[in-house]
């Protein structure tokens, strides 16, 4: 049975109080919060088993690997890939999304080639982008956001030619919650031989990714944002891709072999984790996943559908005294950005937070896209599956009371 | 203590000293990339080489536009060396309200403009006729 208040309960950090209310949490965008089952696995590794992975013969070092690829297996069967070794662990996204940046865009990517994003990307899809084609002295085009805030996908068809090589693109935008038609823009980019690269930083957390249905090249997402600990990253890339790059990080654990003058690189994945991984994040990250098996990838898409529902049509009364939602015409989720005239969000943030609730202001590492839509920045709420619609009614509490500081 | 105080208030919502000047001895147009304000502070020097008009222009928070607004008030009569030596503590006291770590550049982007304003201005030339 999926009941958000009862799953609320295996999260800590709920009994907190902010300005002596109980914690609302709607910055999920930014990162989640953790259950007690990961916290526990963060422990338990430390007490009882902490060691190095790959290197040694003593027990606790069997014991380590053994749980650090255990998350791997995971992690693909939770995404459908096809093996362990089309996982790799990262940093981050961020960190995912440059792997394939340097590895495979430093040999792949020549003069005159082009790369295609979309004008909703976080910065962390579009700098690594951008520097690329500059070092390669290649072009990157955009594909346009329409008035209605969704993707102009029809101007996307006339960007993709022979030239484009790489289509980056999000699943989910920080933003504005909005989930392009995938299908469509994979099955575009492979008819003209381009590979597409997914950023499921956000999406990953709130629906379903199948590799296999999807057919996308490379999947970049981070653990941090669906329960998991900090510091995990993950890069999914198909096998016939992954094994003919090149790592671009060197030293300890990517080597099979190494003589005074030259080194042999090890087997997939390990060839793209140089050093001591992040051991106890990654197996702590397996109880994440664990975690959103047991509640299940659709409940979590059917509620996030129906608390921002509710979160619209609590806040779009209040479109009279200059609260504008910036929401897309179809496909959203999760997310919900706002503005008030003549009040900066800033101030919006700070007075939820006197309220107890968490949001976010800002850019939201998207400043191309809030300068599109001719804002300094914006607020956002971002809903995750422990949050209520009573949470949305602090929030609307958190509003009247900014109207009236700044409006009265 | 309120972090929107009456006084911080009624500057954001009737700055003192907000507009543009058209041809200012110094200017200096500041960022908060985290928040995305944008303040410009612009400002005339006397023979003397004494501030005889501050005023200031741009988006931001309630606290960096209150703050720039109180900040122009004090800098009439200043020299830019006097600017110059302008401290956080003073823009914190000005204030009198909380600021939380992560309101200290929103505070601060005020002083921050004014001080390359004032480095970049040169006193005012007699106009010639």
């Amino acid at each position: 049975m999926f009941d958000p208040k009862k799953l609320k309960k295996d999260f800590p950090i709920f009994s907190r109080k902010i300005n002596d209310k109980s914690l609302v949490y709607l910055d999920n965008a930014s990162t989640s919060q953790k259950p007690k089952s990961v916290i526990n696995a963060l422990t338990n590794y430390y007490e009882t088993f902490n060691s190095n992975t790959h290197r040694g013969i003593h027990t606790m070092s069997e014991e380590a690997t053994a749980a650090y690829e255990d998350t791997r297996e995971h992690v693909m069967k939770f995404i459908n890939a096809n093996l362990p070794k089309e996982i790799i662990f990262t940093r981050n996204t961020t960190e995912a999304i440059n792997l394939v940046a340097y590895s495979w865009g430093e040999e792949n990517i020549k003069s005159g080639d082009e790369i295609i994003v979309s004008a909703i990307e976080h910065h962390s899809n579009l700098v690594p982008w951008q520097e690329l084609c500059r070092r390669k002295n290649a072009t990157l085009k955009i594909i346009p956001i329409k008035t209605d805030l969704t993707l102009d996908l029809a101007a996307y068809e006339k960007l993709l030619s022979k030239k484009t090589k790489l289509v980056s693109i999000t699943a989910m935008s920080n933003v504005l919650g909005y989930m392009p038609d995938l299908n469509k823009i994979i099955k575009s980019a492979h008819k003209v031989g381009s590979l597409v690269l997914v950023d499921g930083a956000q999406s990953v957390a709130h629906m379903k990714a199948d590799v296999k249905k999807l057919d996308c090249d490379f999947l970049a997402f981070s653990s941090h944002k669906m329960l998991g600990p900090t510091g995990v990253g993950v890069l999914y890339g198909k096998f016939e891709i992954l094994s003919n790059m090149n790592p671009f990080m060197f030293g300890g654990d990517m080597v099979k072999s190494v003589e005074q003058h030259k080194a042999y690189w090890n087997d997939l994945p390990w060839k793209f984790e140089a050093g001591t991984p992040n051991i106890a994040d990654v197996i702590a990250f397996d109880a994440a996943l664990t975690y959103l098996d047991k509640i299940g990838l659709e409940n979590i898409h059917k509620y996030d559908q129906q608390l921002l529902k509710y979160a619209v049509g609590k806040f779009s009364k209040y479109e009279k005294d200059g609260v504008s939602l910036i929401l897309p015409k179809s496909d959203t989720s999760s997310i919900l950005s706002f503005s008030i005239k003549g009040i900066h969000p800033h101030d919006i943030a700070q007075i939820f937070n006197d309220e107890g609730v968490a949001i976010r202001s800002g850019y939201h590492c998207s400043q191309p896209l809030i300068e599109h839509l001719n804002l300094s920045s914006t607020a956002r709420m971002s809903f995750y599956f422990y949050n209520t619609e009573a949470d949305i009614d602090r929030a609307e509490i958190a509003l009247k009371r900014t109207l009236k500081i700044f409006k009265s | 203590m309120e972090l929107y105080s009456e006084i911080i208030l009624d500057y954001f919502k009737n700055p003192v000293n907000k507009g543009i000047i058209t041809e200012p001895s110094g200017t200096c147009t500041e960022h908060n990339p985290l928040c995305g304000d944008k303040i410009r502070v612009d400002l005339v020097l006397d023979k003397k080489g004494n501030v005889s008009e501050a005023k200031f222009s741009g988006e931001g928070c309630a606290i960096s536009q209150a703050a720039t607004s109180m900040l122009t008030e004090k800098l009439i009569g200043k020299t830019p060396a006097q600017i110059k030596k302008i401290d956080n503590e003073e823009i914190y006291k000005m204030l009198n309200i909380p600021i939380s770590p992560g309101r200290v550049k929103c505070a601060l982007l005020g002083l921050v403009t004014a001080k390359k304003a004032a480095i970049l201005a040169s006193p005012r030339k007699p106009a010639k006729k």
